[in-house]
C-alpha cells in the first residue's frame, strides 16, 4: 500500500464545508445521518479514498459516531478506503460483459500497465495499483450497459464496446 | 411521429412503437428544458396539476400499469397502500439503481430524456402527495447525475418544481441521492435503508412495505424509473387510451433489453406481448451470431430462470390449455410467469451452443455472492457456497455429487431470506441445474472424489 499517490491529503476547505452543508440541506433537519454518503462521495472525489481522519470529519459533521460512519464505508464497493491510481479503470465482469471478453480485457489492462493483479478478490482487496502509482484497476458488477460489452469506466468517463484489442487506445486517451 | 428521425445507425426497428424512447437517439435532440418543452414536453403536467390527486392515481389503476422494475406489481395499486388518515410526510423515490444484469433502460433515459422522467416524477408526487422526492442513482452513472442535478435546476426556473407548481399551491423539492455500487439498493427497502444513511440492510415484509413504513418511517413510493414515464403517457392517453395498448392485464410498452449472442443486442421498445421470442430473438436481433444456433435465454434479467431454447411448455388450463415452442412465448408479464421464469426488469440475455452453462452458471454464482448484503445466514453463506461448488464446476475438481449439493443448496435459500435476493441467487441456479442437468454433469468426475475439507464440512450441513 506504499504506492505512490496522485491525491492531495485529506484536508476541509471552505468549498467543501460548503459542499457538505449544501448536500445535508436535501434531508430534513433531524435526518442528516442520510447526508453520510453524499459526503463521502464529495471526499472520495476530492481526495481519492476516505481516510480515518475524513471518516472522523464526517461522524463529527453529521453527530454520528464515526462506527457509523465507517460500517457505511466498509460496506459499499463504490467506496474505497485506499488510494486508487490517479486513472482507475473499473472494468464490467458480470455475464454480458463476460462473454463479449471482459476478462480478456481486463488481462490486456493489467499487462499494459504492469498491474499485478494476483493479489486482489473481489471482496477485501478488490483494487489493483500499477507500480507507478498512476493507474489502477478493479472489476465491477454490472454497468447496464450489457448490450455493448465489454463496457468499463475510467474515473468518471463510461466507455463502452472496448474488446482488449482496443486496450491500448483506451489506455493512450488517459496518457499521464 | 413520422417526422422524427434518428440518429443514423440507431433507428428503431419497425416491430418496435416508441413512446418512453421517442426521444433516445433522436437526431437533433438534447437533454435540455426547451428542447423538451419545444417538443410539447410538461404539458401533461399542466394538465395534471388541476386533476384532483386521486383522479390522477384512478388513470394509472385503469391503465393497467405494472412496475417496470421487475415484480411487475401494478402501480396504481402500489400508490392505494399509502394509509388514508396518514399524517406523516409522503415521499416519492425513483428507483435508478438500474443494477439488474442483463438491464440497461433507465441509464439512457437519465442520460438523454431527464424532462420525461421529471414530468412524470411530479406527477406522481402530486397524485400521492408527496413534496419530497429522491431519485436514487447508482453511482456508476456520474454523468446522469449532473444531468438530471442540471434539468432539477431547468424546471425549478420554470416554476415546475419547486414551491408552488405552476401556480397550483403544491410545493415539491426532487434531490438526487447516489448510491456506491452495491446492487442490493436496487431492492426498496435496502434502498431506503440507504438513503437513510446506514448499510443497505433490506427490511422485513410486513411488516415494513414502504407505502406504509417507508423512508423515515413515513409512507413511501418506489417506482422504477421507467414505470415513472409511463406515468406521463398515461395522463396523456387516459387510463383507458393506454390499456388499449398491448395485451389483457400487460398494457402498455417496454423496453426489452437484448444482450449475449445475438447479431444486434441492443434496447427494443415494444407494446408488452404483442411480439413472440422468436420474433425479438430472429427478426429484431437479427438471429444467431453467424455459424450458431441458440441455446439458452435468461428472459427477465439475471435473477430469472433460464428457459432452453428447446423446450415447450404446457400453460392454461382446462380449455385453455395450450402448449408453447421457447419461441412462440409472447413477451407479456403472465406467459413468461407461465413458462416458469419471469419478465422481470425486461433484459433478456441470449445465451449460444458455444457456451457451457457451467460457466454461465459460475459468472452468476460469482455476481451473487460478491453482491448478498450478509444480513441473512441461508444467502450470505448459500450464495458463497454456490460459487465456491460452481467454481469446482469449471475447474473441472467437482464430483457428480456435487451437482445435487449445488442443487440442495440453493433450495435452502429460496423462501427463508429478508428479501427476494434470496429467490434471485438461487432461481437461476435451481433453473440451470433443472435444465442442463446432464451438461453439468458431464463436466464432473467420480475421480475428484477427495473433496477439500471445507467440503467435507459444507456436506454436515445439508439435510439429506
Ligand atoms: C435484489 C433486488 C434488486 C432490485 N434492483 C432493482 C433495480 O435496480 N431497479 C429497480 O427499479 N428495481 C429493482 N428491484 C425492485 C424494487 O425492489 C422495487 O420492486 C421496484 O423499484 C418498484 O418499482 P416498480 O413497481 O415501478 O417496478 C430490485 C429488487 C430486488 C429484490
Ligand atoms: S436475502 Fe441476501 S441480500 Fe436479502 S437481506 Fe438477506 S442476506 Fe441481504
Ligand atoms: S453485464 Fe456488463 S454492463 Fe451489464
Amino acid at each position: 500500500m506504499d504506492t505512490p499517490t496522485t491525491f492531495p491529503p485529506f484536508a476541509v476547505t471552505a468549498e467543501i464545508d460548503a459542499d457538505a452543508d449544501e448536500s445535508i440541506s436535501h434531508y430534513p433537519a433531524d435526518k442528516k445521518r442520510s447526508a453520510v454518503l453524499p459526503l463521502l462521495h464529495i471526499i472520495q472525489r476530492n481526495f481519492g479514498f476516505i481516510s480515518k481522519d475524513a471518516t472522523l470529519w464526517v461522524a463529527e459533521k453529521l453527530g454520528l459516531e464515526p462506527m457509523q460512519v465507517h460500517e457505511v464505508v466498509s460496506f459499499y464497493p463504490g467506496l474505497r478506503e485506499h488510494a486508487p491510481g490517479k486513472y482507475h479503470f473499473r472494468v464490467c465482469r458480470t455475464l454480458s460483459c463476460a462473454m463479449a471478453g471482459s476478462a480478456e480485457l481486463m488481462d490486456r489492462l493489467c499487462e499494459l500497465t504492469g498491474i499485478d493483479r494476483s493479489q486482489s478478490d473481489s471482496h477485501h482487496n478488490p483494487i489493483a495499483v500499477s507500480p507507478c502509482g498512476q493507474w489502477s484497476v478493479e472489476f465491477a458488477e454490472c454497468l447496464a450497459s450489457c448490450g455493448t460489452g465489454p463496457v468499463c469506466m475510467v474515473n468518471d468517463d463510461f466507455h463502452e464496446e472496448i474488446p482488449a484489442d482496443k486496450a491500448q487506445e483506451l489506455l493512450n486517451q488517459y496518457k499521464a | 411521429m413520422s417526422d422524427i428521425q434518428y440518429l443514423p445507425g440507431k433507428e428503431p426497428h419497425p416491430c418496435e412503437y416508441r413512446m418512453i424512447f421517442k426521444n433516445i437517439d433522436r437526431a437533433g435532440w438534447d437533454p435540455s428544458i426547451d428542447c423538451y418543452l419545444n417538443d410539447g414536453g410538461y404539458e401533461q403536467l399542466k394538465k395534471a396539476i388541476k386533476m384532483e390527486p386521486q383522479a390522477i392515481t384512478n388513470e394509472v389503476k385503469a391503465s393497467g400499469l405494472r412496475g417496470r422494475g421487475g415484480a411487475g406489481f401494478p402501480t396504481g395499486v402500489k400508490w392505494g397502500f399509502i394509509p388514508p388518515n396518514n399524517t406523516k410526510p409522503v415521499y416519492l423515490i425513483c428507483n435508478c439503481d438500474e443494477s439488474e444484469p442483463g438491464t440497461f433502460k433507465d441509464r439512457y433515459i437519465v442520460h438523454q430524456d431527464p424532462h420525461q422522467l421529471l414530468e412524470g416524477m411530479i406527477i406522481s408526487c402530486f397524485a400521492v402527495g408527496a413534496h419530497t422526492a429522491y431519485i436514487y442513482m447508482r453511482e456508476e452513472f456520474p454523468e446522469a447525475a449532473t444531468i438530471m442535478e442540471k434539468a432539477i435546476e431547468e424546471a425549478r426556473a420554470k416554476n415546475l418544481v419547486g414551491n408552488d407548481v405552476l401556480g397550483s399551491g403544491f410545493d415539491l423539492e426532487i434531490y438526487i441521492h447516489r448510491g456506491a455500487g452495491a446492487y442490493i439498493c436496487g431492492e426498496e427497502t435496502g434502498l431506503i435503508e440507504s438513503l437513510e444513511g446506514k448499510r443497505p440492510y433490506p427490511r422485513i415484509k410486513p411488516p415494513y412495505f414502504p407505502a406504509a413504513l417507508g423512508l423515515y418511517m413515513a409512507p413511501t413510493i418506489v417506482n422504477n424509473v421507467e414505470s415513472l414515464c409511463h406515468v406521463k403517457h398515461i395522463i396523456e392517453m387516459g387510463g383507458g387510451g393506454y390499456a388499449q395498448l398491448g395485451v389483457a392485464r400487460n398494457t402498455g410498452t417496454r423496453i426489452l433489453c437484448v444482450s449475449g449472442d445475438v447479431q444486434k443486442p441492443g434496447y427494443y421498445e415494444v407494446e408488452v406481448g404483442k411480439i413472440t421470442m422468436g420474433e425479438l430473438l430472429n427478426d429484431v436481433c437479427g438471429g444467431p451470431k453467424e455459424g450458431r444456433t441458440f441455446k439458452a435465454c435468461i428472459p427477465g434479467g439475471s435473477s430469472a430462470k433460464i428457459l432452453r431454447c428447446d423446450e415447450s411448455f404446457t400453460i392454461g388450463q382446462g380449455d385453455a390449455e395450450q402448449s408453447l415452442s421457447f419461441f412462440d412465448i409472447p413477451m407479456d408479464f403472465d406467459t413468461i410467469a407461465a413458462c416458469g421464469s419471469m419478465a422481470g426488469s425486461g433484459g433478456v440475455i441470449v445465451i449460444d451452443d458455444s457456451r457451457k452453462i457451467s460457466w454461465i452458471l459460475n459468472n452468476l454464482n460469482s455476481f451473487y455472492a460478491h453482491e448478498s448484503c450478509g444480513q441473512c445466514t441461508p444467502c450470505r453463506e448459500g450464495s458463497m457456497w454456490m460459487k465456491k461448488i460452481s467454481d469446482r464446476i469449471v475447474g473441472g475438481h467437482a464430483t457428480p455429487d456435487d451437482i445435487q449439493t449445488l442443487e440442495d443448496v440453493a433450495y435452502q435459500i429460496d423462501g427463508r431470506t429478508v428479501c427476494a435476493f434470496g429467490e434471485a441467487s438461487s432461481w437461476p441456479v435451481e433453473a440451470i441445474i433443472s435444465k442442463f442437468r446432464d451438461e453439468l454433469t458431464a463436466e464432473t468426475s467420480e475421480d475428484n472424489d477427495d473433496l477439500s475439507e471445507e467440503a467435507k464440512i459444507q456436506l454436515q450441513f445439508i439435510s439429506q
